[in-house]
């Protein structure tokens, strides 16, 4: 059987997951039993209990207002709680004289300018690669997936080297935020370019070849039909694009040392491990829900959308 | 990934035929590609290329400056040493980094795998209650930036104020254990955890987390793959007289396996690079024993800073993955065959 058939029909098998509400189900016509229903529900309370753990734990020790350098107990409501870690992290969150504003400015700007640049390059070429045929087509397309293969770790030292070398007065591109968005870029744009001409690959072509016969040229077809039908694709990549760069610790780690520029990741790492010997942990637990929370809520919201293009699409971690 | 390199070219691909075909006609499709192509080709490409060219040089701090002198070529010296362990690292052995690399790998997705199908089978059981809600916790895992969910278990396993030696001492005391013997060093205890088993417990500690990271993903694919199953194959092998796990093995594996084949795929290549888990939970310890190969090539930038040693790194990284792309690419083929 050939990849074409396969590929559309896993892809619709894995988005089906995400529908929860579908009533078919596998065992055939037996009704369970109570000490059966019981001996599930106690399982899978337990593993309940595991996924919620490391949660209620962050949960709890980020509302405890004693200040605690370390946490001594396990309590699910510390005495006395309150938003007080919280306050104290936007005031001052790491001894690194800069504000949370910054830090959160920072990684949203890193973050939105390089997703929103991959998705908007790459949506013309994954149009292109989807609907021309063209010299030259496959062994661009390979070109493009023999990067994907590769982890961004692997260029960090050519990257560093070549944007050190851009100085423009004061101003040193490695050691730029701009520096970082463009490293980020080199991951993101083929990881766009290959999500989304999987998506468009999916998109029945009835549409465009009755565009076609009313006269509409490619490009017509392409603004006028292909951008807003895959306005969904779009969104999802540049959220995937997004969360790399919310959460990008190793390029801006290696290039930045203005703490101006640093970022929440850089940030939450100083507050863990050898650099964290007097962040009280509350503190610490309080900035990690900060990052996580808008991240993680527009996640869950695109879920269903994600999970099917993750396994076709991506391999860049 | 599996299909990335057949793209053969779709006979539907073009527009219906034309009688001439003008000169814009054969540029416009490259028109489509050449921004994304300009950026790619100047950070992609050339640092690519840059970097195959850094790992023949002994690139170094002193050659960082724009007017400092060019390195000097060295050939394949970093090759060499990096296999012959010669690089300033203490107990750098790259080839048991390599065989801990794979190890972690595949034993991280058995375990994906096997407990995501074995929970996707449990929430699909007929009339379970609070389906619903159980499927809504049980996909946090997988929201939550890895980077976050890295450094918070790295807290819960501190031997003195984590919550999981806390919550051990907790239950141990119900049966009158003293909390002194939960006092178990995660990260740092050296001696390996089973005797004769050369892993450290550090190593133990990393699976359990990235179980828990990596579990709800298999689920929600293999539970997709389990409502397209149709009932009709299990009323018939009830009538044939199969017990519940004769079908299970013979029925459900079978039908999961094209959803679950590239699920793990992309599990593995997640896996083996993943980054942030090893370099924030253990951070390679103790003694290197938990180092992967892509938080070495970040510790040869960043605290090395041995550039050409690094490139060269690089090099046999992408060697190595390109070789897992292609036994994977084979093995994904060779099961297309079950899509049904």
């Amino acid at each position: 059987m050939s990849n074409r058939i396969v590929r559309p029909a896993v892809r619709a098998r894995i988005l089906s997951a995400a529908r929860t509400d579908a009533p078919r189900t596998r065992v055939a016509g037996r009704h369970m039993g109570l000490g059966k229903q019981l001996m599930l529900q106690l399982l899978l309370l337990f593993i309940t209990f595991t996924v919620l753990f490391p949660i209620l734990w962050v949960v709890s020790m980020s509302l405890d207002p004693r200040n605690l350098a370390r946490p001594t107990e396990l309590r699910l409501i510390p005495p006395g709680a309150s938003l007080q870690a919280y306050i104290d992290v936007l005031n001052k969150p790491t001894t690194n004289p800069v504000s949370l504003q910054q830090l959160a400015f920072n990684s949203f700007m890193l973050a939105a300018g390089s997703a929103l640049t991959s998705v908007l390059v790459g949506v013309f070429a994954a149009y292109g690669f989807s609907r021309f045929k063209f010299r030259g087509r496959e062994v661009l397309m390979l070109a493009i997936i023999a990067v994907l293969i590769l982890p961004s770790v692997a260029t960090l030292a050519p990257l560093f080297v070549m944007l050190n070398r851009i100085t423009i007065g004061d101003f040193n591109l490695r050691n730029s935020l701009f520096g970082v968005g463009l490293a980020l870029l080199s991951g993101l744009l083929p990881f766009a370019i290959w999500n989304l001409k999987g998506y468009i690959d999916t998109i029945p072509r009835e549409l465009e070849e009755a565009a076609t016969i009313d006269g509409a040229s490619p490009n017509q077809i392409f603004f006028r039909i292909m951008l807003p039908l895959a306005v969904p694709a779009l969104a999802v990549t540049a959220f995937l694009g997004f969360l790399s760069g919310w959460t990008e610790f190793y390029l801006s780690w290696q290039f930045l040392t203005n703490p101006q520029n640093f970022t929440l990741a850089m940030a939450l790492y100083n507050m863990t491990g050898q650099f964290a010997d007097t962040t009280p942990w509350s503190r610490f637990a309080a900035m990690s829900i900060l990052i996580a929370l808008p991240v993680s809520l527009v996640y869950l919201s695109l879920q269903k959308y994600i999970v099917g293009g993750l396994t076709i699409g991506g391999v860049k971690g | 990934m599996a299909t990335l390199t057949q793209e053969r070219a779709n006979p539907r691909v073009t527009a219906p035929p034309r009688p001439r075909k003008s000169l814009f006609r054969s540029i416009n499709p490259y028109l489509y590609l050449i921004p994304a192509f300009i950026i790619m080709a100047v950070m992609t490409y050339y640092p690519m290329g840059f970097g195959l060219w850094m790992s023949f040089t002994n690139f170094g701090l002193a050659n960082l400056r724009v007017n400092s002198a060019p390195p000097d070529i060295v050939w394949f010296k970093n090759y060499f040493d990096i296999l012959t362990g010669a690089v300033a690292i203490p107990n750098f052995d790259f080839l048991s980094m390599l065989a801990f690399n794979l190890f972690w790998t595949f034993s991280n997705v058995i375990f994906h795998v096997s407990i995501g199908i074995l929970i996707a089978v449990l929430l699909n059981v007929q009339g379970l209650k609070f389906r619903g809600f159980y499927r809504a916790i049980f996909v946090l895992p997988m929201v939550i930036p890895t980077l976050v969910v890295a450094n918070v278990w790295k807290n819960m396993y501190d031997p003195d104020f984590g919550a999981i030696n806390q919550a051990l001492a907790a239950l141990g005391g119900l049966i009158g254990l003293a909390p002194a013997t939960f006092h178990i060093r995660w990260l740092e205890q050296v001696d390996p955890a089973i005797p004769g088993i050369p892993l450290p417990l550090s190593y133990f500690a990393l699976l359990i987390t990235n179980i828990w990271l990596g579990w709800p993903f298999m689920t929600i694919v293999a539970t997709g793959a389990l409502q397209s199953i149709s009932k009709d194959f299990y009323e018939a092998a009830s009538i044939d007289g199969a017990t519940g796990v004769q079908s299970f093995f013979s029925i459900t594996l079978p039908l999961l396996r094209p959803a679950m084949v590239p699920a793990a795929i992309y599990g593995m290549i997640t896996t083996f690079n993943l980054f942030n888990l090893i370099y924030f939970v253990s951070g390679g310890g103790p003694l290197r024993q938990t180092e992967i190969l892509v938080t070495t090539a970040f510790r040869l930038v960043n605290e090395q800073r041995l550039y050409g040693v690094a490139a060269a790194f690089s090099v046999y990284i992408a060697i190595i993955l390109l070789i897992i792309t292609l036994i994977t690419n084979r093995v994904s083929k060779a099961t297309e065959s079950y899509d049904v």
